[in-house]
């Protein structure tokens, strides 16, 4: 009785041993899933195959005959279904990384700014904050499109405020500079800089730790950061040629476009989800408790050196998780843009998906491809997380 | 466990279910549920748009209307759902739909990879520009460079690509999908011209602010043959959809309109007695009530006054009889015999 043998635990029937029941209710909830999804499959594609329609990606190599309104790579309608959907791909990425980079900034500066001792201030970021979090995305894509092409004039009466620059209702015309042989070399010396700041950052605190002294880190990487490639555009006898743009026929030539699509967008996406960072910004700097600050007074550090030295990296253990959800929102939301006319990739493929009858592998494609974006944004924030969090002994 | 096992019983039985559904023909599937379930534009005036009561009117919702009058005998027992450009081919082919009247043209692709059919044609369409007068533009050839504001997922998205490419002119469109947000776009000037077919132009011109401001370019850059769709499988239905849309082109050249189809009933022409179901047999073979002609025409009445009432002369649209005329009168409006 005291000493349950071995023997006499085997003997419990395997549907009362918890750990076995476990392991084949898994087993027999995976066969169900799998047997589910190949019902599903085989059915869908059998009701396709009787109506007679065409499965497979196959289009994707055939001519897309249709055109885009922007692109980042060469694109005509000459080009195959596959080159269409690169370019959707790459103006959607380029809507949501410069708007990821402009939240993050706008959001910790409204983050901040809603916790100003200054009344004004802290109660104007929390007025932007409500105001902006209660109107739904797509009404904000609405009243910003409807600005730049209701408000701008028309190309030939284009507004000049300053020179080489264009606002219509065509988008945002500038002068760029031109080509010229030095920009390459332009490139190298801020990469360049770029490695030094790198290697004086490592150095100035391996110096503070052996002599106490701080150096002027900020002033000099600036330095170093604008002085090399200026340095080098005087070297090429500093080339001042601009590409200006010049009303020609119905539109302008030259220059860089910036479409009101992309920019209703942009400016829609950045202001709608940096309402949401500033407060996960708020958050995490109240989340660091009060007596850190004063803490960090009384050993003598300066105001300008308590933020980013004791309160900004315990937040960011806070901030990080929830910015990263903000980041897959606003990537995620940029595919509203199919209702503002901004060729991204949920447009594109949706006109694939409708020039070709392909509606299966067109909306498997743009899970993959959202599931691809979302994903890595996901595995590089969480890469971040592990480095800012804490490091317990 | 339970829960799960019930879980797997009810999502196996659903796909059952909703394959059962699957294979029961369009015609039974109507009948049952008692109103026909037509795709249209929903933002197109002339061809289908709710007034302001809330009524749904249009040459596509009556043909629609007249597919219902002969199914039901009843032209108003029809749900119409509005459908974009690019929702209508799938919600066609996943069923949520009957049939779709929503001004879609007739290509070989969308027959055979999309596994659809086109029944008999309900309105000749051709595509054409839209621009403001102050631009100056006299023919479409003078439209290099422009920007052009057109809808996803059309032929005309594709004809516009093939016009350029043709004339060797780089141009620039905007493509928003919803029909209304697009005329705002081009009426506030975001794109120098608007392409879409003729009549939908004239459609859209007659809502502008200003409907004089606007030209039609006298090019017209394809064909467009609008026409009801349904599904590849179903031959019946198709039967039923195409010889609705014969029999408003026939009552029309019988010169049987919803005023005189009564007196009609006792006309001595054998071939209107036929028609009409006096002598029976046309509408058994359709698995129709005999007396589906006289119900079409006597509740939405014949092709001349479906266009009159909705898209003719007497509308804000204005358009002209032209291609959509009788074949007599020197159209392509042709019906095959009824007998």
């Amino acid at each position: 009785m005291f000493a349950l043998s071995s023997a006499s635990i085997e003997k419990i029937p395997f549907w009362l041993d918890p750990k076995k029941r476990s392991i084949i209710a898994q087993v027999v909830v995976l066969i169900m899933f799998g047997l589910l999804a190949w019902y599903l499959v085989s059915t869908t594609l059998g009701n396709l195959g009787k109506q007679g329609i065409a499965t497979g990606f196959g289009f994707l190599d055939r001519e897309s005959a249709f055109e885009i309104g922007e692109s980042l790579i060469p694109y005509s309608a000459a080009d195959t279904y596959a080159r269409a959907l690169l370019v959707g791909v790459l103006n959607t990425l380029r809507v949501a990384l410069v708007g990821i980079v402009l939240t993050i900034i706008l959001g910790a500066f409204i983050g901040i700014a809603r916790l100003s001792g200054n009344w004004l201030v802290s109660k104007l970021a929390g007025i932007y904050i409500e105001v902006m979090q209660d109107i739904p995305v797509l009404l904000q894509l609405f009243f910003w499109y409807a600005i730049f092409y209701g408000m701008l004039p028309s190309p030939r009466q284009a507004l000049n405020p300053i020179k080489g620059l264009f606002l219509c209702n065509r988008g945002m015309i500038f002068a760029v500079p031109q080509l010229h042989p030095s920009h390459k070399y332009i490139f190298l010396a801020f990469i360049l800089g770029c490695v030094l700041v790198y290697f004086l950052r490592h150095w100035a605190i391996s110096h503070q730790a052996r002599t106490g002294k701080a150096l002027p880190v900020f002033k000099i990487s600036v330095i170093i950061l604008v002085g090399f490639p200026l340095l080098t555009w005087v070297a090429f006898g500093a080339p001042t040629h601009m590409d200006h743009p010049k009303l020609h026929g119905f539109n302008f030539k030259g220059g860089v476009t910036l479409s009101p699509e992309f920019m209703a967008l942009l400016l829609g996406l950045v202001l709608y989800t940096a309402a949401f960072v500033a407060e996960v910004v708020r958050a995490g700097i109240q989340s660091v408790g009060k007596g850190q600050r004063e803490a960090a007074m009384s050993i003598g550090l300066k105001p300008g050196q308590v933020l980013p030295l004791v309160i900004l990296p315990q937040a960011l253990r806070v901030i990080t998780p929830p910015l990263t959800s903000q980041m897959l929102n606003l990537t995620k939301n940029s595919s509203l843009a199919v209702a503002i006319g901004y060729p991204d990739f949920v447009s594109v493929a949706n006109t694939t998906i409708n020039q070709t009858g392909q509606s299966i592998e067109g909306v498997a494609l743009i899970m993959a491809v959202y599931l691809i974006f979302s994903l890595s944004t996901s595995a590089f924030m969480n890469w971040y997380n592990k480095r800012v969090a804490l490091v317990e002994r | 466990m339970k829960k799960f096992k019930f879980g797997a019983i009810l999502s196996v039985m659903l796909v059952f279910v909703v394959t059962g559904l699957v294979m029961a023909g369009t015609l039974e599937g109507v009948k049952a549920r008692g109103h026909l379930i037509a795709g249209v534009n929903g933002s197109v005036f002339g061809f289908s748009m709710p007034d302001d009561k809330g009524n749904w009117k249009g040459l596509d919702v009556d043909t629609a209307k007249a597919i219902a009058a002969a199914v039901f005998g009843n032209a108003n027992k029809v749900k119409f759902t509005a459908l974009t450009a690019v929702q209508r081919l799938p919600a066609l082919q996943s069923k949520e739909i009957d049939v779709l009247c929503r001004n879609t043209t007739q290509t070989l692709t969308r027959e055979t990879t999309n596994g659809l059919n086109f029944c008999q044609v309900n309105f000749y369409d051709g595509q054409g520009f839209l621009v403001p007068k102050k631009l100056g533009v006299k023919s479409a050839t003078e439209l290099g460079g422009a920007t052009v504001c057109v809808l996803p997922g059309t032929t005309t998205e594709l004809n516009v690509a093939d016009f350029f490419r043709k004339n060797k002119m780089k141009w620039k469109p905007v493509v928003i999908e919803q029909t209304a947000e697009l005329s705002k776009a081009f009426f506030a000037g975001r794109c120098d011209c608007l392409t879409s077919d003729a009549s939908q132009l004239a459609a859209h011109r007659s809502v502008a602010p200003n409907p004089d401001d606007y030209v039609l370019l006298p090019e017209i850059i394809s064909k467009e043959p609008l026409a009801p769709v349904v599904r590849h499988g179903d031959d019946q239905w198709y039967d039923i959809v195409d010889w609705t849309v014969m029999a408003l082109i026939q009552a029309e050249e019988f010169g049987i309109t919803s005023k005189n189809v009564d007196k009609m009933l006792k006309s001595q022409d054998p071939q209107i007695q036929r028609f009409l179901g006096v002598t029976p047999g046309m509408g058994k073979a359709l698995g129709l009530d005999d007396k589906w002609v006289y119900n079409i025409i006597k509740q939405v009445g014949n092709y001349g006054e479906i266009f009159e009432r909705n898209v003719g002369p007497n509308t804000p649209l204005k358009l002209e009889r032209g291609q959509n005329d009788l074949w007599i009168n020197g159209g392509l409006m042709y019906a095959a015999p009824f007998r």
